[in-house]
């Protein structure tokens, strides 16, 4: 197999890869954000509950988490799903498993935010929501940054998790390249990639973070 | 006419009990200070009187509206309407400009039109002396153009009294007089405040009425000259203290 070949299909996985990873940060960012309301909320339930799932999510091993749901389905219920349900799967447990990662940095920002800041929003008549809308989440992203960096990079590898349950993602494939070719050339190229696209990742984000060091 | 009345108020923060019957009246275009050592009680009753902290008993009745205490939700917020509240360290919003920072208040809580708000948060900007400041970021002023700021921006909603919670106190010596000068063409304006202060000769000058509180009660209370000449022994005491305090800079 020539080199061009490999890295096409290498890039074919990658595009399952960067479809993992789009959805992941979509999804577990707004659903961490839900599980820190959970957990920040007064009620004692609510918040043991989100508690108990960051505890578990961050506890055990994604790849566990992983081919829990996917075959959670089939040998608890008994419901046999197409294999296109694998996909579906990773989107799944990627989120659920990001989410709870996400919902602790949310709460180390919003816990970090002045209480004069809710102070001065209430004398000047804001409704909780705006309060929360207007003057503290634009202060939480910005101090959130390095470490929603350091997660979202930690994402981008982890993507290749998927290959647990033979998703065709970009690891999945240099291991069956590797494996026909007996050669680690797939691996060096599939490292790249991986390489390069966090090299993004992080520019990305110092670019976010540059545009909101106008204050502090 | 009384635009607030704060009937046998009590607050205690566990065992202690902070306030321990307060009352006191505050009219329409008058300026009354509060004064008193450290612990006396005086932010807390401003606290209670603005609603950052629930009183456990008395009255706060505001002109027209009923006790605070027993108000539910929406008329609370009705009442809040009535004043603003300048803070010790300003907390300014600082990812929004200084513009931003008078006019977002007017446009998404009284929704007025955002044209109308910022000219008239630029008027403000420009009675406090900071027009040229208008897209600056908070981070970018001193400590008296940042305290300046937070007044336009409580005075933008248009408040009927003005609450003051030591507004000089978080600044350098040389900044204070700014702040001062601000306040008092605030009160040649007729402009209703209640000031909680450290600033003796200031509450003097200013001041129509004066309060001074001491752990937990109104020690003395009357036009400045009554509470300067009085002689109730803590109130010495306390006068004592700073101007030993003075002497010893």
């Amino acid at each position: 197999m020539d080199f061009g070949t490999i890295i096409i299909m290498l890039l074919k996985g990658a595009v399952v890869s960067l479809e993992v990873f789009a959805v992941t940060m979509v999804g577990a960012l707004t659903l961490g954000l839900l599980v820190c309301f959970l957990r920040m909320s007064k009620y004692g339930v609510l918040s043991f509950l989100a508690k108990a799932y960051i505890s578990v999510m961050r506890g055990t091993p994604l790849m566990l988490q992983l081919l829990l749901v996917y075959f959670g389905p089939y040998y608890i219920f008994g419901i046999s799903l197409s294999s296109s349900y694998k996909l579906i799967a990773v989107f799944i447990g990627f989120v659920l498993n990001y989410a709870a990662y996400f919902a602790e940095i949310y709460r180390s920002g919003i816990e970090g935010i002045p209480i004069g800041q809710y102070e001065a929003a209430k004398m000047l008549g804001y409704s909780r929501s705006q309060t929360f809308l207007h003057i503290i989440f634009p202060q939480v992203v910005k101090r959130i940054i390095p470490p929603v960096t350091n997660e979202t990079i930690t994402l981008v590898k982890d993507t290749s998790l998927a290959f647990t349950i033979a998703v065709h993602e970009m690891f999945t494939i240099a291991g069956e390249i590797a494996a026909r070719e007996r050669s680690v050339v797939a691996f060096i190229i599939a490292g790249g990639i991986y390489y390069v696209f966090n090299l993004l990742v992080a520019w990305a984000f110092s670019k976010l973070e540059k545009k909101l060091s106008y204050y502090r | 006419m009384s635009l607030l009345k704060i009937n046998h108020i009590k607050k205690k923060f566990g065992d202690l009990e902070v306030l321990k019957d307060i009352s006191l009246e505050v009219n329409e275009g008058k300026v009354l200070a509060i004064i008193g050592p450290s612990g006396s009680g005086k932010s807390t009753l401003l606290r209670c009187a603005t609603m950052l902290e629930k009183a456990d008993e008395g009255e706060i009745i505001y002109e027209g509206y009923p006790n605070v205490l027993v108000a539910n939700k929406d008329t609370r917020k009705e009442i809040g309407k009535n004043f603003g509240l300048v803070f010790q360290n300003f907390n300014l919003f600082p990812h929004r400009s200084v513009l931003q920072n008078v006019c977002d208040a007017p446009i998404k809580v009284q929704k007025i039109p955002a044209k109308q708000a910022k000219e008239e948060a630029m008027e403000l900007l420009k009675k406090m002396g900071l027009e040229d400041k208008a897209d600056d970021y908070p981070q970018q002023l001193s400590g008296g153009q940042c305290q300046r700021v937070s007044i336009a921006r409580a005075l933008a909603l248009h408040p009927k009294i003005l609450f003051f919670d030591e507004p000089t106190s978080a600044l350098d010596p040389e900044l204070i007089g700014e702040i001062l000068k601000v306040i008092k063409d605030l009160a040649a304006e007729d402009m209703t405040m209640v000031i909680v202060t450290h600033e003796m000769n200031f509450a003097k000058n200013v001041a129509d009425r004066i309060i001074f509180m001491d752990k937990g009660v109104i020690a003395v209370e009357g036009t400045p000259e009554d509470v300067f000449n009085s002689n109730n022994e803590r109130m010495h005491e306390f006068l004592g203290v700073l101007n030993d305090d003075f002497d010893a800079r």
